[in-house]
């Protein structure tokens, strides 16, 4: 396997409406950044990947627009997932251990305020027997964590720790959108949107961009003092019906984090796609993360959720932690579909 | 065995907003003045119409604007035949790209009030606006575009 790190990362700040830009204009200064971090001139990046959906922006093809944002001129060898960015760095590192290019931009992007975002996720079901229900994110993320709180796992007290934690780290995040210190008991005041949910266990609604640079061996060594070599990564689907998955643990996320090596030596930091309370708890179970690993500390999706760009965020921000020498080894987890279908795993050490 | 099922309706509605951005909105907003405004880009000096905010080339913001006339030429075209639903012009009628004076893109447009054979390229055309009082942020307050009057004539037409 050829040797491949993160040597830059930048994001836009999530805001809930970015009235004023376009997907371009708020790309470009995500993108310049990153690549002016990296030390690698533009046109020497051997590789371009994007995740983003058009159905955010109800427009087809939104993401070949976005070529404008990076300049693709000499012609530049580019490929795009309709997924979360967390993925199209999945592409980029597998085509990096081609061998024959050794830096790869990957760039998502999402504006989720331009329509509805829990119906547009409601197309994501099944078409026929699905998707005309509209079934909305939230109903079925309830339903999710109806099933968890009936396994007696968990409470309601546990769900709502997680966002008191997840908006308290936050604090310390320039870019996040939900911040602050929050009472336990207050949050659990609060009525059910879809219970048992409540507020403060969904995500806010985000608009936002997000860029990182890989290289391989050594040009990650020459360009960047401290690279976030990614020692495993892995991405595992389960079934799309609801009905036939046990929605109280992921195994999908199980095994991707066995399959990226996760092991038994613990991670420092890990950076969790949970875009709801129960989400995370499901998931620290599942991956198996003890108690000594700082988990999210960026505040995660419960504190900024472009949706498309929100995955590929926890692998930016878990290896930030290592390139400013935070951290030793970092696990970053990004989720696709409802109800954690869908899961990637990308383990993060120093050198 | 019983009769197949050869569809079901779903009927699907999603409403969006649409985020023109800073770029579009002067160029949207310069059309309801009779302006067309693009955006220079700072490093190779191309000049877009319209804009979208960056350099496809360069990949950089592009941030200058720069007001083009409304009067052009032909750079490349064809000639609609084809009837198809929901067309709002009766065929033959002819598409264009156009390059305005002062642009390095082209917009592309309708050419009338001239036979679609006797159209060519590098024909000097100009923009017909909508009435006074039609005037829209929207690529169709420019109705379409026509032989140009006077040869080199710049801005709005009569």
């Amino acid at each position: 396997m050829r040797e491949v790190a993160v040597v830059s990362f930048a994001q836009s700040p999530s805001v809930r409406s970015e009235a004023n830009r376009n997907e371009v204009e708020i790309l470009l200064p995500v993108v310049r950044e990153a690549v002016e971090r990296s030390g690698i001139p533009r046109k020497e990046i051997g590789f371009t990947c994007s995740g983003s959906c058009d159905y955010l922006a109800g427009q087809p093809f939104a993401f070949v627009m976005a070529l404008d944002a990076i300049g693709a001129w000499p012609p530049i060898r580019e490929s795009h997932v309709e997924m979360d960015g967390a993925w199209a760095l999945y592409e980029a590192w597998v085509r990096l251990q081609h061998g024959d290019v050794d830096s790869a931009l990957v760039y998502a992007f999402g504006k989720s305020s331009l329509g509805d975002i829990h119906d547009v996720l409601a197309l994501q079901l099944d078409p026929y027997y699905m998707s005309p229900l509209w079934p909305d994110t939230i109903s079925l993320a309830a339903l999710q964590a109806r099933a968890l709180l009936e396994s007696s796992k968990y409470s309601e007290r546990d769900m709502a720790q997680v966002a008191v934690r997840s908006r308290a780290s936050a604090k310390s995040n320039p870019n996040a959108q939900l911040t602050g210190d929050f009472s336990l008991d207050s949050l659990l005041a609060a009525p059910y949107i879809s219970s048992p949910l409540r507020k403060h266990d969904c995500p806010p609604i985000s608009d936002g961009a997000v860029a990182v640079v890989l290289a391989a061996g050594d040009l990650a060594r020459k360009v960047c003092a401290k690279p976030a070599w990614i020692r495993g990564i892995d991405h595992r689907i389960e079934p799309q019906a609801l009905g036939v998955r046990d929605l109280t643990t992921s195994a999908s996320s199980a095994l991707a984090a066995r399959k990226a090596g996760l092991g038994d030596r613990p991670v420092d930091v890990a950076e969790l796609h949970a875009p709801f309370t129960h989400h995370e708890l499901i998931l620290r179970d599942a991956i198996g993360i003890n108690g000594n690993t700082d988990i999210n500390p960026s505040g995660g999706a419960l504190a900024a959720n472009p949706v498309m760009a929100a995955g590929l965020i926890r692998i930016g921000e878990a290896a930030q932690r290592i390139m400013k020498g935070d951290a030793k080894r970092t696990l970053a987890h990004a989720t696709s579909g409802p109800c954690l279908q869908q899961n990637l795993v990308c383990v993060m050490e120093a050198a | 065995m019983s009769e197949r099922v050869y569809g079901v309706k779903t009927p699907i509605r999603l409403d969006y907003t649409y985020t023109a951005g800073r770029a579009r909105t002067a160029f949207l907003r310069g059309l309801e003045q009779k302006h067309i405004v693009g955006q220079r880009c700072p490093e190779c000096k191309n000049v877009y119409v319209p804009p979208t905010g960056g350099c496809p080339i360069c990949g950089v913001q592009t941030d200058e604007r720069v007001e083009v006339a409304s009067s052009g030429k032909v750079e490349k075209f064809c000639v609609v035949n084809l009837p198809f639903y929901g067309q709002q012009i009766t065929p033959p009628y002819v598409c264009a790209s156009i390059q305005l004076d002062g642009a390095d893109t082209t917009l592309f447009h309708l050419i009338q009030e001239i036979p679609a054979d006797e159209v060519t390229i590098g024909m000097r055309v100009e923009a017909v606006w909508r009435p006074d009082g039609e005037m829209e942020p929207s690529a169709e307050t420019i109705q379409y575009f026509r032989p140009e009057s006077k040869p080199g004539a710049n801005g709005a037409n009569a």
